[in-house]
């Protein structure tokens, strides 16, 4: 798994005017939560959560060089991979989602997984940032749609309908993927709700099988450890939605 | 069970197991955790001046015997190293050793004096990273001159124990180490990876690194290690941590008795996990318990008798 393939690229989906999705022809197992590292010869390397299974597909969201590179990709072009890294969410049976942003990539197959029998709150900044809305209401699952401006289902922010669902429903866990800040505020709500929560954490990565130790916090790899940890973990790291490191090492307030 | 407790330079290991630099060392966190997984004693990554992002990913590849890695000495830079490197004293009971470099002998005269602050066991000056030429020059440990001003510069600022981490890859190996014993070293770490190497992902045609090449390490360079080790003992009459494919208390063993006093193991987490501190030592206790060894010195060097 730690050796390079190449792939090809065979689909390619727009799911928002920013965010394509790429389906390689990749048999890969992997689950939810995993993540593979992506290989653009010549541009770099990612660490990209795995979005669709068998075969392996991945969403990416236009957000600077590496990423536009992959946009100008055209079917049939290979990409370098290697993987599956991490460990995934864990199953469990009365499952609350929450997503922010991006963080839908890795949750919407989660609901899949799942299949159906989850609540998703899913958020965004605006409608048009919305990801895998229809992907998601297909698997069955009850969809809470939140947008910052309001300009599509409840108007607000994820916590506030998370907080609505803890107070009103019985969860044994809440898994969630997304901004730092807002996953931080997840799992303060989970402990005071007494709810397990399950947080996909990302950090800056180099070698993505636990030897290098650029993406550790606290002593957690989350390359090898992650990258979801569950509440026992996230309680002990002092680090979780204050600071991470940059290529060099360096501490950088989030 | 046999005593597998070993010394270098008079510090004191419970083990002879030690992570080496650019393995996890980054951060306290992660040193505390190797210490904690049975680290006989924990290296902080190579710190320079100046905080440096390294080269471009991927910046790390596998192969089956091993990796090729190209990282180019990425470190948060002196100030905030000895911060993290403080925090890792007080945390880890394991001893630890604080790796840096310089582009000049006075460069890491510097660091190390800074470093120095933060009270580690030990020093190890890198002077054989593979991966820096066109921005570095060549290294230092290919040249017993450069090498010795290295030591020279470093221990006119600080009395501190040092080791110093040579390359394989020079016919003046062996030079070099008699040169800086001479200069005051106090150990010699042996050795930094091997090449530099180079793979090619034959899909794409395109070297896997975006730097290219990248310095070989695992079970592709065991021998190459043992046989450096090999000549090493007794040559600068300095202790030696002997570096470079171990991933078993057997591999262990053979290091030492090669003539290491202490192994690093760096590699091998990719394929056993960081308990693999914990199991080499055991590794090593049950290897002595059946032959009758009782102690680490007995090992040390025993190929050689």
């Amino acid at each position: 798994m730690n050796e390079l393939i190449a792939a090809r690229i065979v689909g390619i989906e727009n799911e928002n005017g920013k965010v394509k999705t790429f389906i390689l022809d990749c048999a890969m197992p992997a689950k939810a939560g995993q993540f593979v590292m992506l290989w653009l010869p010549g541009v770099g390397e990612k660490p990209i959560s795995v979005s669709y299974v068998k075969p392996l597909g991945v969403s990416i969201a236009k957000v600077g060089e590496f990423s536009g590179r992959m946009h100008q990709l055209k079917e049939g072009a290979h990409v370098g991979l290697r993987g599956p890294y991490g460990n995934g969410f864990a199953a469990r049976k009365r499952v609350a989602i929450v997503a922010g942003g991006y963080g839908a990539a890795p949750l919407a197959l989660l609901a899949e997984q799942l299949k159906g029998k989850a609540v998703v709150v899913l958020g965004a900044k605006t409608k048009g940032e919305l990801l895998f809305e229809q992907r998601i209401k297909k698997t069955g699952a009850r969809l809470i749609a939140c947008t910052d401006d309001g300009s599509y289902g409840r108007k607000g922010v994820v916590t506030d309908a998370l907080a609505e669902l803890l107070r009103n429903e019985r969860f044994d866990a809440v898994c969630t993927c997304g901004p730092e800040v807002m996953m931080k505020k997840v799992f303060e709500m989970c402990e005071a709700a007494h709810v397990e929560c399950f947080a996909s954490l990302e950090r800056y990565m180099k070698c993505g099988f636990g030897v290098c130790g650029q993406c550790v916090i606290d002593g957690q790899r989350v390359c090898a450890d992650g990258p979801v940890f569950a509440s026992h973990q996230l309680r002990t790291m002092s680090e979780f939605g204050k600071t991470k490191r940059d290529a060099s090492g360096r501490e950088i307030r989030i | 069970m046999a005593d597998t407790s070993t010394k270098i330079c008079g510090i004191a290991l419970a083990n002879p197991t030690v992570l080496p630099a650019g393995f996890m060392g980054l951060s306290a966190g992660s040193l505390l955790r190797a210490a904690e997984a049975g680290a006989g004693a924990v290296t902080m990554k190579s710190a320079g001046k100046e905080p440096r992002a390294g080269h471009n990913t991927p910046v790390v590849a596998s192969f089956e015997a091993g990796l090729l890695n190209a990282v180019g000495l990425s470190n948060a830079g002196a100030d905030e190293t000895v911060r993290e490197l403080k925090k890792a004293v007080a945390l880890c009971k394991a001893p630890v050793i604080a790796s840096f470099f310089g582009k000049t002998a006075d460069e890491f005269a510097e660091v190390a004096a800074l470093l120095a602050e933060a009270k580690p066991a030990m020093l190890e000056a890198n002077i054989s990273c593979p991966n820096v030429h066109s921005e570095f020059g060549t290294p230092f440990a290919f040249d017993p001159a450069a090498a010795a001003s290295v030591v020279a510069a470093v221990k006119e600022k600080t009395k501190m124990p040092l080791s110093v981490k040579l390359s394989p890859n020079t016919p003046a190996m062996l030079a070099v180490a008699e040169a800086v014993a001479a200069e005051g070293a106090d150990a010699i770490t042996a050795i930094n990876t091997v090449g530099p190497g180079m793979l090619i992902n034959i899909e794409t045609r395109k070297p896997v690194l975006t730097n290219k090449t990248g310095g070989v390490s695992g079970a592709a360079i065991k021998p190459i290690a043992v046989r450096c080790v090999y000549e090493l003992y007794g040559k600068a009459e300095l202790p030696i941590i002997g570096v470079g494919g171990v991933s078993s208390g057997r591999d262990a063993v053979e290091m030492l008795m090669a003539g290491a006093s202490a192994v690093g193991i760096g590699t091998a987490i990719m394929h056993r996990g960081l308990g693999v501190f914990g199991l080499v030592a055991r590794e090593i206790a049950e290897f002595m318990d059946a032959n009758g060894y009782s102690r680490v010195s007995q090992l040390v060097g025993a190929a050689h008798e």
